[in-house]
Parts: structure tokens; sequence; C-alpha cells
């Protein structure tokens, strides 16, 4: 009986093998990019759902949403397509619908009735043609500004609820050594910045006619330009140490209180949730503007075409469960957005999903990313104007204007 | 003339199957050269005049992609900070290494020591490179900050967050990584100088750095040559040092065409535009390389 563990081993390796074949009918390969912390805890819970319905999860995780992009696409057109690849809420994969390689999922969706629940945004966002080609997982809000709740306690100030208040509380802040607006100086976040206050000030309808139809007269109108001059003013809000630094980093000075404020989506509650704090306690976190839409985005997976009924069984449950109850609670509640699914019960998540709940409520207050309404050729190119305007403090709003319109004029 | 003719041909034969082996070695080599490379660039080539986005597409649309490139902000800044960070990069280096060689030519003790720690930085990646630098050089953290902290409140070095200046920090960065690798070769070169020569030049009475800049330093042309030509094609390549220290900007300042090709190739879903500057950077090279590869045949043929 020395040998026990030997056989018990043994065995365990036999009987793996054995059931092995079985497993693989309902195997699910798939191409994701969510490594953090907050982002695998959420791919764990889809994953366990999938296992725990009897099939295998073969996770296939490549850092950076680029990185996992390409390699998806790589395996797609090189034909050996993944069972399921995950995607941004938005346009990144028409071209792959148009050349036919994308599933389309009408009838999945008609069998769970995804018209009635899902917000229209969404429903648009992964429709082309008429065809529903995605499954959504989550519904991010792209721009909140959140706030540190001690540092406007001191300084004797309330915290802001518009733009213009921005600037207007900032001298207050200064005058005790804090920095009025942290901001994460990477293009990305300069261009996040803008838009929040493009659909705040400007309103939906100014945004979705730049960024969706890229219409360059309504950039040289009033309201733009106003939005524009908005946008400059906050350049004298930041730290000089803003150029290059990371998101989580200007997180990191609101938490520490170096900073006051800072601008981000709704992922950036997960470093305030790592850090300890409570939201309405030590952080706040506000939708901004007179009428506050929230702006949103999120992410979707897509079902390449394998013709192989055994896949095909695979993806039907994977759509299924990503989309069940629990699976929505579970994921958005470690992942830091709110489920997509107009609904579920969100009672048990926590204050700032709250207010983005209330937001999704009202349809008018529904305004998409720009990334659900540009292409990512318009999206760039617009992102090298802003930051070049935020990063020169000389720039006029007309050279901005100019640049504006040019960069929607050349894009596709 | 029949037997002649025989001799010939076994003597053809002969040569024949001496080269075969040695062609059929080549043969791999010349393979990948011809598929890999000449077919990528010829595709490439192909590419930038679709109107490729996401997927490769085969129409054809003339100079369209080229036209929207030449009218970008973005591509114009890049092309001039290639510009800038090679002749200064190439330069900086070629001095600052040949420098610390002659430093080490001298005898010094401990040459070891010396030599592997001017060495140390080129076994670090760009990518670290870029990361340490960028702290250094962040106001908020680095250099500025300790020297406030000694007490000198004025002290101001923030190069990094200032865009006209902010592709220099990349340049003293470059600089700070490859000036060990030429200071190697060219020790190397200065170790193969004749000792002869030295003695002939004591005897002469001639200053040690006389000798350097008159005598040594000619010898040391196919070091330098070798030198340049390894700085130069990190030139082109310069990616990754951008990317880990100021990600192209404050806003598009640091810009360079390699980060613009990978941004709208993976990023922006433009292919087209991105082959496009991948073809402006193959005829710069080209460009670069044609007056250099025409001295070398002609000096060939000379000799």
């Amino acid at each position: 009986m020395k040998n026990a563990p030997i056989w018990l081993a043994a065995t365990a390796i036999l009987f793996a093998t054995a059931t092995a074949p079985r497993a693989q009918e309902e195997r699910a390969e798939v191409i994701h990019w969510w490594t953090s912390g907050g982002e695998s805890a959420g791919v764990r819970v889809i994953a366990e759902a999938f296992e725990k319905a009897g099939g295998t999860w073969v996770d296939n995780a490549v850092a950076g949403g680029t990185n996992a992009r390409t390699a998806a696409i790589n395996r797609i057109v090189g034909g050996n397509p993944p069972t399921m690849v995950q995607f941004n809420t938005g346009r990144q994969f028409e071209e792959l619908v148009d050349n036919g390689l994308l599933r389309p999922l009408d009838d999945i969706a008609e069998a769970q009735g995804w018209k009635d629940v899902l917000p229209p945004a969404i429903l648009d966002a992964i429709t082309r043609d008429g065809s529903i080609y995605a499954v959504p997982v989550n519904i991010h809000g792209t721009a909140w500004m959140f706030h540190n709740a001690k540092i406007f306690q001191d300084a004797g100030v309330t915290p802001p609820t518009t733009w213009q208040e921005v600037i207007d509380v900032a001298p207050a802040l200064r005058e005790k050594g804090i920095i009025p607006l942290a901001l994460g100086g990477q293009p990305t976040w300069e261009h996040s910045l803008f838009n929040a206050i493009l659909a705040d000030e400007g309103g939906p309808e100014l945004f979705r006619s730049v960024y969706g139809e890229g219409d360059s007269g309504a950039v040289e109108e009033d309201g733009f330009r106003h939005v524009a001059e908005l946008y400059g003013q906050m350049r004298d809000l930041v730290d000089p140490g803003s150029p290059g630094r990371n998101w989580n980093d200007a997180v990191a000075l609101v938490i520490t209180g170096k900073a006051a404020m800072t601008e981000n989506g709704d992922w950036a509650k997960g470093e305030f949730i790592a850090a300890g704090q409570q939201p309405d306690a030590d952080y706040g976190c506000t939708l901004m503007g007179p009428h506050a839409p929230m702006l949103i985005g999120g992410d979707v997976f897509v079902f390449p075409v394998i013709e192989d009924d055994a896949v095909i069984a695979t993806q039907d449950k994977l759509a299924g469960l990503i989309l069940s109850d629990q699976v929505q609670i579970d994921f958005n509640k470690v992942k830091g957005s709110i489920p997509v699914r107009q609904d579920v019960d969100v009672s048990s998540m926590d204050a700032c999903a709250q207010k983005a709940r209330a937001a999704m409520n009202d349809p008018a207050r529904q305004l998409e990313a720009q990334e659900l309404l540009s292409t990512p050729d318009r999206t760039g190119a617009t992102r090298d104007v802003i930051s070049q305007f935020w990063n020169n403090k000389q720039a006029t709003t007309d050279d901005f204007v100019q640049n504006f319109a040019d960069a929607l004029d050349s894009t596709y | 003339m029949q037997a002649d003719a025989a001799a010939l041909s076994a003597r053809r034969r002969g040569r024949l199957r001496r080269e075969i082996p040695g062609a059929l070695a080549l043969a791999p080599t010349a393979l990948v050269v011809l598929v890999v490379f000449l077919g990528c660039m010829l595709w490439t080539v192909r590419l930038s005049f679709t109107s490729s986005q996401l997927l490769p597409r085969f129409d054809f649309v003339g100079f369209e992609q080229f036209e929207r490139l030449l009218g970008m902000g973005r591509f114009i800044v890049s092309a001039q900070n290639l510009v800038i960070f090679g002749v200064l990069f190439i330069a900086g280096c070629l001095v600052l290494g040949y420098l610390l060689a002659v430093f080490i030519d001298q005898k010094v003790r401990a040459e070891g020591a010396f030599r592997s720690i001017f060495l140390f930085p080129h076994a670090m990646s760009f990518v670290v490179t870029g990361l340490a630098w960028q702290w250094l050089l962040n106001p908020e953290l680095g250099l500025q900050r300790l020297v406030r902290s000694w007490g000198w409140e004025s002290f101001t070095f923030d190069w990094l967050v200032d865009r006209d200046m902010a592709i220099y920090t990349i340049v003293i960065a470059a600089i700070w990584q490859a000036a060990g690798l030429v200071m190697v070769i060219l020790l190397a070169g200065l170790r193969g100088v004749d000792a002869d020569l030295w003695k002939a030049a004591k005897i002469d009475g001639i200053p040690t750095w006389r000798v350097y800049g008159w005598i040594v330093t000619p010898l040391l042309k196919p070091m330098i040559v070798t030198a340049v030509v390894l700085l130069a094609i990190s030139v082109v390549k310069l990616f990754d040092l951008v990317v880990a220290m100021t990600h192209g900007g404050p806003g598009i300042a640091t810009e360079v065409p390699a980060k613009f090709v990978m941004d709208h190739l993976f990023e922006r879903n433009n292919i087209g535009l991105a082959t496009a500057c991948a073809v402006m950077m193959l005829i710069t090279v080209l460009a670069v390389l044609a007056p250099w590869l025409y001295a070398r045949t002609r000096g060939g043929q000379r000799t």
C-alpha cells in the first residue's frame, strides 16, 4: 500500500483521458485581453459558469486589447478561428462582418428576447445590416468625474457638478497646495476628458453628428467652439508632471489626497476599491454637466464562423450564459461595470453603479461613446488633434477647430 | 580538338561538382531573402496603393494614401523627429563612445570593470532604458525634484514634458544606452593599432591628442563605419524607447514613423495608410544607402 499515491495518480490520469473526448465536444477557446486583477476575476466568472454547464474553457488571454484583436483576426483570416473573441462595443469588428467571417446571432437573440432587455444604443452597436453579430457583456460609463471627498470638505467647497464649476473651484484647491485635476497624460485620457465635455456641454446631438457622421461643418459652430474653449481652460488645472502619466497613477493622486479630481471611466472605481475606500464617503463619482448624459461603451464577444455543429452548439451555450442574470451580476460586480441587461436587479451593487443605472433608465441620457460611433481611423485622427491642442498652451481655439475639421474630412 | 573539348567539359563538370554543395547551402538563405524580405517588401508596396482598412484589400486607389500621409501633421512631425534623433544620436554615440574608448585605452586600472560598466546599459532593453529615464527626467519624481529638495528651488529640468524639448530626452536616453557598444567596437580598433606607430610618434615628440586625432582615428575608419551602420539601424527601428518614455507625447511631439505604422496598422484599422508610411521609410533608407553602396562598388573596382 506504499504505492497508493502512484496508483491514485495513474487512475486519475486514466480517468482524465477517458473523459477527454466527451469534454472536447464542448470545448470553447476564447481570446480576450482581460489580464488585470478585476478583469481576470471577471473572466473567471464566465469560465466557471461555462464549466459548471459541462463545457471545457480554454483560456487564451493576450495582454493588451490591440494585441489580442490582432491575434484573433490573424487566426480568423488564417482559417483557424477560436470559438469566441472579445472586442469592445463599437465598430472594431464591422469589416469582419462585411467579409462574412462572423456568425450572425439573430436566432439566439430572438429566442432570448435581447431586443426587450438591451438598451437601444448597445443594440445598434452590435447590429449591422439588420443582423446581430455580438453578445454584449457589460456597460462601462466612460466619462465619470471622481473626487476626493475629504479634500473638498477641508477646502470648504462643494464638489462641482458642471464643467464651469470645475474651473471655478480650482483656485480654492490650489491655495491648499492641491492639484485641482489629475489627468493621465496620454492621448487616450486627454481625449476622454474632451469627449466628456463635448457630451455634456455640446450635447448628444452634436456629439453624434461630429463623431458619427464626421460632420466638419458642425465643428465650426458655436456649440463646439464653446466646448473647445472650456477644454482649453482645463489645461491650467493639471500639474506639470501630467504628460505621459498612466491613468491609474492619476487616480492614485486623488486617492492619496494630492489631487482633488480625476476624469475617467468607471474602471477607475477598481483602484478606489483596492485602496479600501467607500463610494459617497471617501470618494464621490459624478456624471458631469447640466444634462449629465452617460457615455456608454463596454465589451462584447463575437463568434467566428465555424462549420461544425458541435462548435455552433457551444457558441449558443456561451451566448446564453453571458446574458444570464447570474453571470451578469457576478461579472459586473468584479469588473466595475454595470449589467448590460436592463432587467437585472442591481440593488446589491455600489452607489456609483446605482447612479449609472439611474442614468441608463432614461433613454435621453444614453449616449454612445465615440468608439460606438466612429471608425478606429477617425477616433485615432481626432485623438491626435485633441492631444496636440491639450499639450500646447499657445494653440488657439481657431487652430483647434480647423485641425479637427481637417481630421474629420480626411478619415473614412 | 575533341580531346580539348572533352577536357574542358570535364573541368566544367568538376567545377560544377565543387559548387553544388555551396549553392545548396546558400539556397535556404537566398530563398528566405527572396520570399520573406523581397516578397514582403513588394506586398507592402502593393498594399500602400489600396484602400485597405482592417483586412487587406486589392483595389487600386493610386497615390491617395500617400497624399493623405503627406498632408498629416503627425507624419511630418514623425519624419522631422527621425532626422533630429538620427543625426544627434549617431553623432553623440560616436563622440562619447570614442572618448570612453580612448579613456580606457590609457591603461587605466580595473579596466575590465570600467568596460563592463560602460557596456552595461547596452545589455538592457530599450523598454527598460525608457522607463528608467522616464523616472529620472520626470519633473515630479526625478532630477528636478532631487535638486530642488537640496535647496535650489528654481532649478528646472522639465524637457520630458516640454513639447519642444521632449525629443532630446529620447536622444539622451538612447545615447546612454548605445554609447557603450560604440566604445567596445572602437576600443577593439584602438587595440589593433600597431604599437610601433605609437613608439614612432613618441620619438618624434608628437603630443598624444594629435596622434589620436591625425593618425589613429583615420585608421579606425572601418570600425567607425561598422558602428554607424549599427546605430543607423536602431534609428530607423526607433519605437520601443519612445513608447516606454513618452508614448509619443506630449501631444504628438515625439512621434516616430515606426510608431505611426504600428498605430495605424493595429489600432486604427488603416493598413493602407500604415503601409504607405512604411514605403516612405523604405524610400528613405534606400536614399541613404544608395550613395554609400555606389561609393563602395566604385571603391571596390579601384582596388
